[in-house]
């Protein structure tokens, strides 16, 4: 590794994407745009359905309990507890719409919530009869917990295209082979296209963070240094993901395609607009293989309930080891000029 | 003159083509070394192979003197040689500038910036985005980055297509410049007058194989001894155009000799005006339609 010829290589990366005001100015608004519109526009939850939390420390997980008298309303997905304090945090944080306790006959909304007043409507005749109780701590908006997951999303886009598509095109074009014809390694060049998408990734997520912070204040529990060992170890396995994407091929039209094959289930899966709570544990289990949503589910722990590093071991560990497979693989299979 | 690379029985395939066929030559220092032939030859594949980018199906290119002295060419070559591509972007967004900083950070030994700049007359653009670059000056800046870790031998791949005559000429001037100071250099082309300018040495080459080598006057001789003398149509009389068995093009009578004096003083006797007078030789292009019986553009 020669550090002069990495770091010529990284300056010379930056120094592409910040001229290009293009680019530069779609990863700064877009996040913004879509917080502002969540937040003012719809005002509330994204998700199509409603999730109500039954509280029950006999009952066994099945949904169409005799014993309650809301599996009539259709379109709702219920989602057994044994402890009603579990219930409560995860409806403080957006995660369900309602908690009800059936054998204390109490019920409670976040107020906070959009969502959760609808679902308290729809239920009203139902809950006749039940003591209401709003949740306690500090009220987190649906804008805080829709915030890692727009700013993930983010990244995950700028890891994987700005990564992906500027080896294919830099193969395309000719580029990779003229810097082939030089003294310098593949390992340095795709080092420094590593480092440099890591550095630019992080300056525009901590930039639109800390501008929109001035905007809507946001809910944080955790540590911004936390956050931002998550958002590296996050961004890291994106773009290691992106280089395998791109290890070869001299196609746009086909990185396109991949790279969209690998971002929309991130997107939809990796619980960025709403959470997984209740969905089917097959669906849970491969959102797992995804790296969207480790860091999704890392910075939101950080931010709604303060959680450490050590408590978001699992999610660290995944993406350390997911980084570890995408670089891999993309080293074997880097080429600077061949396709498949 | 001393051997600067050695090229043996080179052969590349790929799946069901032979780009280059057995193949071998050698290529003298401090000569301009030019690889001729038609698109699709296997000149670039040729020059590719030498340049250690891609690797043979078999034969051998071994480099006579410098740091990797009798050894066989693979990527380590990249410190010593320079290299031109035929087809090659740069960096957006880069000025040329930093776009020299960047290739010249790659290497060991460089060029100072000023003396590449001055040698590749690049200070009218030095700040200017590489996208906003003409034909003449891209490629003006690709030699640049080509000489700035000082080689001894630069690759030139079709350095000139798709310029206009005059950037062409400035470019050639370019390259005379280079080959004064001893540097040995191999250009590919298909233009055969920037051959005959540039080239002390050339290779034909066609559907793979070599068909003719030598210097462009020894190749010239051997296969041409006649030389093409027209005059306008008006000025020469019938009867003498059919009894020579003359033919007449374009308005003008084309006359085949292989002694110029001779005809000359017979036209004078004929009291022939000589206004007008085109005499020309057979070139390089009229060689290769002489070999191979289809036009080096085609």
């Amino acid at each position: 590794m020669n550090i002069k010829r990495f770091f010529a290589v990284f300056k010379a990366r930056n120094i592409e994407f910040f001229r290009d005001k293009s680019s530069l100015g779609w990863n700064l608004f877009f996040p913004v745009l879509l917080l502002v519109g969540f937040s003012f526009i719809f005002s509330g939850d994204g998700r199509s359905a409603y999730k109500v939390g039954i509280v029950d420390v006999t009952a066994t997980s099945q949904i169409n309990d005799e014993k309650t008298p809301f599996n009539n309303i259709r379109f709702i997905d219920y989602i057994h507890y044994d402890n009603a304090d579990i219930a409560k945090s995860k409806l403080s944080r957006h995660t369900i719409d309602l908690v009800i306790e059936p054998a204390t006959r109490l019920y409670w909304v976040n107020e906070e919530s959009a969502k959760s007043y609808l679902v308290e409507k729809i239920f009203s005749s139902q809950l006749n009869g039940y003591n209401r109780l709003q949740t306690s701590g500090k009220k987190i908006r649906y804008v805080d917990w829709v915030l890692p997951g727009i700013l993930g999303m983010n990244m995950m886009f700028s890891c994987l295209f700005g990564v992906g598509y500027v080896i294919v095109r830099y193969r395309k074009n000719a580029v990779l082979k003229r810097l082939k014809a030089t003294p310098l390694s593949a390992f340095e060049f795709v080092s420094a296209q590593l480092l440099s998408r890591l550095f630019i990734v992080m300056f525009m997520s901590i930039v639109v963070y800390s501008g929109c912070n001035l905007l809507f204040d946001f809910f944080m529990l955790g540590s911004y240094f936390d956050l931002i060992v998550i958002g590296m170890l996050g961004a890291f396995c994106l773009i290691s993901l992106g280089l395998l994407v791109a290890s070869r091929s001299k196609s746009e039209e086909l990185i396109g395609g991949l790279l969209n094959l690998t971002s929309w289930p991130m997107m939809m899966l990796s619980g960025v607009w709403f959470s997984l709570e209740g969905a089917p544990p097959a669906l849970k289990s491969f959102a797992d293989f995804l790296p969207l949503t480790h860091l999704v589910a890392g910075a939101r722990k950080i931010i709604t309930e303060g959680a450490t590093l050590s408590d978001i071991s699992f999610h660290i560990t995944s993406l350390i080891v997911m980084s570890i497979i995408f670089l891999s693989l993309g080293a074997y299979f880097f080429s600077w000029n061949t396709e498949r | 003159m001393s051997v600067a690379i050695c090229v043996e029985t080179l052969t590349k395939k790929y799946k069901d083509v032979i780009a280059v066929n057995d193949i071998s030559f050698t290529v003298k220092q401090g000569h301009c070394f030019g690889l001729l032939g038609p698109n699709g030859a296997g000149k670039t594949t040729t020059i590719e192979i030498m340049e250690g980018i891609i690797a043979a199906t078999s034969g051998s290119v071994t480099y006579v003197k410098g740091e990797n002295q009798n050894k066989e060419v693979d990527s380590s070559i990249s410190q010593q040689i320079g290299i031109q591509f035929q087809h090659t972007a740069l960096q957006d967004f880069l000025t040329v500038k930093e776009t020299l900083k960047l290739f010249s950070s790659f290497y060991q030994h460089t060029l100072a910036q000023d003396k590449i700049i001055e040698l590749c007359d690049l200070s009218d653009f030095l700040n200017r985005d590489n996208r906003l670059l003409s034909g003449g000056q891209r490629q003006r800046l690709l030699l640049a980055l080509a000489l700035i870790n000082d080689p001894e031998i630069i690759f030139l791949d079709e350095p000139t297509t798709g310029l206009d005559p005059h950037a062409r000429r400035n470019f050639w001037q370019l390259i005379k410049n280079i080959k004064a100071q001893n540097k040995t250099i191999i250009l590919t082309t298909h233009y055969m007058d920037e051959a005959e300018q540039l080239c002390d040495d050339i290779v034909i080459m066609d559907q793979g194989k070599i068909i003719e080598s030598g210097t462009p006057h020894q190749l010239l001789s051997k296969h041409f001894s006649d030389v093409y003398i027209y005059l306008p149509e008006q000025q020469v009389p019938v009867e003498l155009v059919k009894e020579n068995q003359w033919s007449v093009q374009s308005g003008r009578v084309a006359i085949t000799s292989s002694n110029v004096e001779k005809t000359l003083a017979m036209l004078m006797e004929n009291k022939i005006s000589l206004a007008g007078l085109h005499v020309k030789s057979a070139n390089l292009d009229d060689l290769f339609l002489h070999l191979t019986g289809h036009s080096l553009r085609e």
